[in-house]
């Protein structure tokens, strides 16, 4: 099962899309409680969006953002029944991806 | 953003500009659209080292962004901010927290007519202001807003 | 934390000693007409809210939060230990009353056979000792509290419903009382110098949080990541004002329990909920 859950509905002119990853995002700099050692940096550092085919959406994140991630954007222009496509890749390379369609 | 990068993503679909870009290099194995991570501005200790690294140096102060954050956090690991530009022509929403020890958040690209608007949580590491920087049109423009982090109390 | 331990000791009491009563409707509304003359504009549906119901700030971040919860995994995996039957092909549902639906408000229980008061996570434990299985610890938040994260939402929207009926309950009640309003401790605070008479009030950035409205909201998130169920949150309150602490699960935490989801009868349960 993806690690990437969407909500995507209309909202007047703009399609509201929102989204839960599902992610550590352990910036390196945090310590194991019991080892004292420093917990590697694991954060996802690419997320892309499209909606019918078109990117809509190219970010790059640090590990500042939180862990299991919430992302919201809209888009002008979407239809109900577009299909909207999320995907993320993180700093070792791991990547997933999940879409949903407009309701 | 690299001009010729942001014209390929544009056209994404249109099999003749991916074969363009495929055939300069932009495209590599197995991770479509994959630019190199901007290690250097989200490495930079401060926030004019990130912006330099952006591009985005010499922000004006705008009033045309929104910022929706709270006055104290509840939590520091998990601060929710809403940012809404209502600057014409928006390409890069950025987002820093001034007191991280690394403050460049993100750095969101917006295109193909979608809503200059983003809502997501970071992380503050203390008291200090989160600020967005805005590109539009070749300008950039900035708006902050301090955010309290407590430490202890009830939740411990 | 010293200073906050300061802090703490700078507050005073209002409500003097116990006294004997029979009847836990007249405690329950006790401390429903307090806090309601004490806030005036607050609805008694928003108590279930605790501290944010009085910090907007604070409301709109649990809202932000809450759209789109960081912990839904979490819940999750709690739904598939639910789901998953034991090793004789038995489930949760097969014992609890309802199939596990719209119950949890009910509890804590008074058994008379068993002379104790049941809470909801006794329930869970009976049903897997009686298929076989071993008892999960209450203090083990990976395998009861994520359980319940997922099987105490079965149970959302529930009005509390606790019922106080014969001598055997009304004395685990009256126990469950007296761990609230006793002052006992290195601090020498009971449950209420804070969550009753200074309930509302500042404790440096702190909201201290209305005794009402505790009970409904368990387990909660902190953070959105640290899973704390109620008997959890005693532990860890227990400690911070310096009285010894008993592990969860214990006969003075489950009348506690039983005294606190009484007071909270006919507010709306939501469990697994963000909070700082």
């Amino acid at each position: 099962m993806s690690g990437i859950r969407i909500k995507a509905a209309m909202s007047g002119d703009s399609a509201v899309i929102k989204c839960l990853m599902t992610h550590p995002m352990e910036t390196g700099f945090r310590k194991d409680a019991k080892t004292g050692q420093l917990i590697p940096a694991h954060f996802i550092n690419h997320v892309m969006a499209t909606v019918a085919d078109k990117t809509v959406l190219d970010a790059q994140w640090g590990g500042g953002i939180s862990s299991n991630p919430f992302l919201e954007f809209r888009v002008k222009g979407a239809k109900s029944g577009d299909k909207v496509v999320v995907s993320w890749e993180d700093n070792m390379g791991e990547k997933d991806s999940a879409d949903a369609t407009i309701a | 953003m690299n001009e010729q990068r942001r014209q390929i993503l544009k056209g994404v679909g249109s099999a003749a500009m991916v074969a363009v870009a495929a055939s300069a290099g932009l495209l590599k194995p197995g991770a479509v659209f994959a630019a190199d991570w901007n290690k250097a501005a989200f490495d930079a200790k401060d926030v004019a080292g990130a912006l330099n690294g952006l591009a985005a140096a010499g922000a004006a102060d705008s009033d045309q962004i929104e910022l929706d954050a709270p006055t104290i956090a509840e939590n520091g690991s998990r601060v929710p901010v809403k940012v809404t530009s209502k600057i014409p022509g928006t390409e890069h929403i950025i987002l820093l927290a001034e007191k991280n020890g690394t403050p460049l958040l993100a750095d969101f690209t917006l295109m193909n007519g979608t809503d200059s608007f983003i809502s997501t949580a970071v992380k503050l590491g203390a008291t200090g202001n989160v600020r967005v920087v805005v590109k539009a049109g070749g300008k950039v423009y900035t708006l902050a807003k301090e955010v309290k982090v407590t430490l202890g109390g009830c939740g411990g | 934390m010293k200073k906050f331990i300061l802090a703490l000791a700078s507050l005073g009491i209002v409500f003097g000693a116990v006294a004997a009563n029979a009847d836990p409707e007249a405690d329950r509304m006790k401390i429903v007409n307090y806090l309601q003359h004490r806030n005036p504009d607050i609805k008694l549906d928003d108590y279930v809210y605790g501290a944010l119901a009085f910090d907007a700030d604070a409301k709109s971040q649990y809202d932000s939060i809450m759209d789109f919860p960081p912990f839904i995994g979490v819940i999750e995996q709690g739904q598939k230990m639910w789901n998953t039957p034991f090793k004789n092909g038995k489930t949760y549902a097969d014992c609890l009353p309802n199939g596990g639906k719209m119950i949890a408000g009910n509890y804590p229980m008074y058994d008379e056979k068993l002379g104790k008061v049941v809470t909801f996570e006794d329930l869970i434990n009976d049903c897997r000792v009686k298929n076989g299985e071993a008892a999960y610890s209450y203090s083990d938040m990976k395998t009861m509290g994520v359980l319940t994260s997922y099987a105490r939402t079965l149970s959302d929207g529930m009005k509390m419903n606790i019922k106080v009926d014969g001598p055997g309950a009304q004395k685990a009640f009256d126990d469950g009382k007296t761990t609230f309003y006793k002052r006992t401790g290195q601090l020498n605070f009971s449950c209420a110098s804070c969550h009753l008479d200074n309930a509302t009030n500042h404790l440096r950035s702190e909201i201290l949080s209305p005794v009402l409205g505790q009970a409904v909201h368990f387990p909660v998130f902190r953070g959105g990541e640290t899973l704390v169920t109620l008997q959890n949150r005693f532990v860890g309150c227990f400690k911070q004002v310096r009285q010894i602490p008993d592990k969860e699960g214990s006969t003075r935490y489950n009348n506690l329990e039983y005294f606190l989801s009484y007071v909270s009868n006919g507010l709306p349960l939501k469990a697994s909920v963000f909070r700082k």
